[in-house]
């Protein structure tokens, strides 16, 4: 029993690690049709990475939608959070049901559904906004979820202790429920900035013609023959940086699941 | 505690600023409190949000106008006949359907084993390890994993020098490569709710005679039920209306993602493509509801 066990480890870990592994591998094959095994090793494709400024551009670009989004959804996740956690009221199930449902539905639907918002009922041109506004939506949820676990776990002894000495509702809230919560907040902003940085589908609809997001950018590279090899070198560097986040959240979070989906 | 030392003098100074009478308000009225805190995130996820959706559903009973590509503002059920009618889009749905559900007993058996022994057998630094494992690709880039299965099953790829044989693109590297991508999602609820059913449960069952197979069934499974639903919801409704991966992987083959998607491109026709996409709500809100009953949604 326990060998087979051991096995399904084996296995999924190898899943999900050799596709990885290949890309890293890929970003120096000499030849760029990726056949395998590599013909030889090569430098080419970082150094035309490095110069690539329609990569660099996206980053940046990816970057702030992402730090935007995430500032929206932290205030919004919050409330909510809050409001959930520590009320007890009619409709309850729903409104968790109802900060989900960005992330259960498919992203296809919120795409098309807020691009005809945006377009076709309230007339606006798509761009940063529309693409904030898509984003910060499909980020509550993750927000909500990181401080809402940790509200339970909290309860509301200490606050209460606050209070009875007669600290203001205010004065509790900044000197005792804030510090408990800034490490599950910074795991919610986190979660939802890298959900962000690397959504595609919901950006597609929301973004326009003007703004290139890193996965657009990537999107459109892919097929090209000239320009797949810079890709595989783009996609390490993200695989190289997305250890950085895990890190970190696993330093912040102090769950043993690194903060919650 | 850092706030003992504010409240105490606090008490030493009543005085009645405005701010503390706002506070005390809000202390005695719970009501107003909820109201606060949940003004914004309805008005966002409540009105925006459900309004988008609303809207979407509208259009999807409009139709197009064949000659100018404008929305015709009449009601018809003209797109959900055409969606039944035509065998393509049937295909189309149930291929969907299919892939999705395949996806998600995939990744239930891939997910299964890895987390029991991370919950159950591995030592606490082996766990944290295993964690991490299996959190990290969760971060690298989506498309970056997509295009890695193009590399693995492109012809002369990683999987055809290997094995000598490779699905090539098609159906097939589109669940497999789906599967690939959520798998995470299915692990760590699996692992948390594994974490939560109590060891004694599983040594009870021993006690009583039970063979692993025997526990697993009547043990295990009953109490990870909705950490398994939990971890189906993504898995399922992430398959069900991606695209990319499709494009990516898929070759020539369609899925319903694709079909809103050219709907609303080189067609230009938003309310077919929002009758699509009703579709696919349809069937989101039918599984939601589905495995809200075993209490999937606050596992998530």
């Amino acid at each position: 029993m326990r060998w087979l066990l051991r096995a399904g480890v084996a296995v999924a870990l190898a899943f999900i690690y050799v596709p990885l592994l290949v890309v890293v591998i890929t970003s120096f094959n000499s030849d760029s049709t990726f056949s395998w095994p590599p013909a030889g090793l090569t430098l080419r494709w970082w150094s035309a990475a490095a110069q690539n400024d329609g990569a660099l551009d996206a980053v940046v670009t990816s970057a702030q939608v992402g730090l935007a989004a995430t500032a929206v959804a932290l205030v919004l996740g919050t409330m909510a959070a809050f409001a959930l956690s520590r009320h007890r009221f009619f409709g309850r199930q729903t409104i968790s049901l109802l900060v989900v449902l960005p992330i259960a539905l498919p992203g296809i639907v919120t795409g098309i559904a807020l691009n005809n918002a945006f377009r076709t009922v309230l007339g606006l041109d798509l761009g940063f906004v529309s693409l904030v506004v898509a984003h910060a939506t499909f980020c509550v949820v993750v927000v909500f979820n990181n401080v809402a676990a940790r509200l339970r776990r909290l309860g509301g002894n200490v606050e209460e202790a606050s209070m009875d000495l007669g600290a203001t509702r205010l004065a509790t809230f900044r000197m005792v429920t804030l510090p408990s919560l800034a490490s599950a907040l910074l795991a919610g902003a986190l979660l939802a900035f890298a959900l962000s940085f690397d959504e595609i589908i919901v950006t597609t609809f929301t973004a326009g013609a003007e703004i290139e997001t890193l996965p657009v950018w990537i999107f459109s590279n892919l097929f090209r023959p000239n320009s797949a090899p810079v890709v595989n070198v783009v996609g390490t560097v993200l695989i190289a940086v997305s250890i950085v986040p895990i890190w970190l959240s696993q330093r912040l979070s102090g769950d043993t699941a690194g903060g919650r989906l | 505690m850092a706030g003992s030392h504010t409240a105490v003098r606090a008490v030493g100074l009543p005085r009645r600023t405005l701010l503390r009478r706002s506070s005390a308000s809000l202390h005695r009225r719970p009501w107003l409190r909820l109201g606060g805190l949940l003004s914004a995130p309805l008005l966002w996820l409540g009105v925006a949000y459900i309004g988008s959706l609303a809207a979407l559903l509208v259009t999807a009973f409009w139709s197009t106008d064949t000659f100018t590509g404008d929305v015709v503002r009449v009601w018809t059920l003209d797109n959900f006949a055409q969606l039944w009618q035509e065998d393509v889009y049937r295909t189309v749905v149930l291929r969907t359907l299919s892939v999705a559900v395949l996806v998600t007993v995939l990744d239930a058996l891939l997910a299964f084993p890895i987390a029991f022994y991370m919950a159950k057998v591995a030592t606490p630094r082996t766990q944290k390890l295993l964690v991490v494992a299996v959190l990290m690709p969760l971060w690298a880039s989506y498309l970056v994993k997509a295009y890695a299965w193009r590399i693995m099953v492109s012809d002369s790829g990683v999987i055809e020098s290997v094995l000598g044989v490779t699905p090539g693109f098609g159906l097939v590297a589109a669940t497999l490569t789906l599967a690939y991508l959520w798998l995470p999602f299915m692990i760590l609820p699996l692992f948390a709710g594994l974490q939560r059913l109590p060891d004694s449960l599983l040594d009870a069952s021993e006690d009583l005679g039970a063979r692993p197979g025997r526990t697993f069934r009547s043990v295990v499974l009953p109490s990870v039920l909705p950490a398994l639903a939990a971890g189906s919801i993504f898995t399922f409704s992430l398959s069900l209306g991606d695209y990319i991966t499709v494009e990516i992987v898929g070759g020539t083959s369609q899925l319903l993602g694709n079909v809103v998607y050219d709907n609303i491109g080189a067609a230009n026709n938003l309310p077919f493509a929002a009758a699509m996409a009703t579709v696919t709500v349809a069937v989101m809100v039918c599984y939601l509801a589905a495995v809200r009953r075993t209490g999937a949604l606050d596992n998530l």
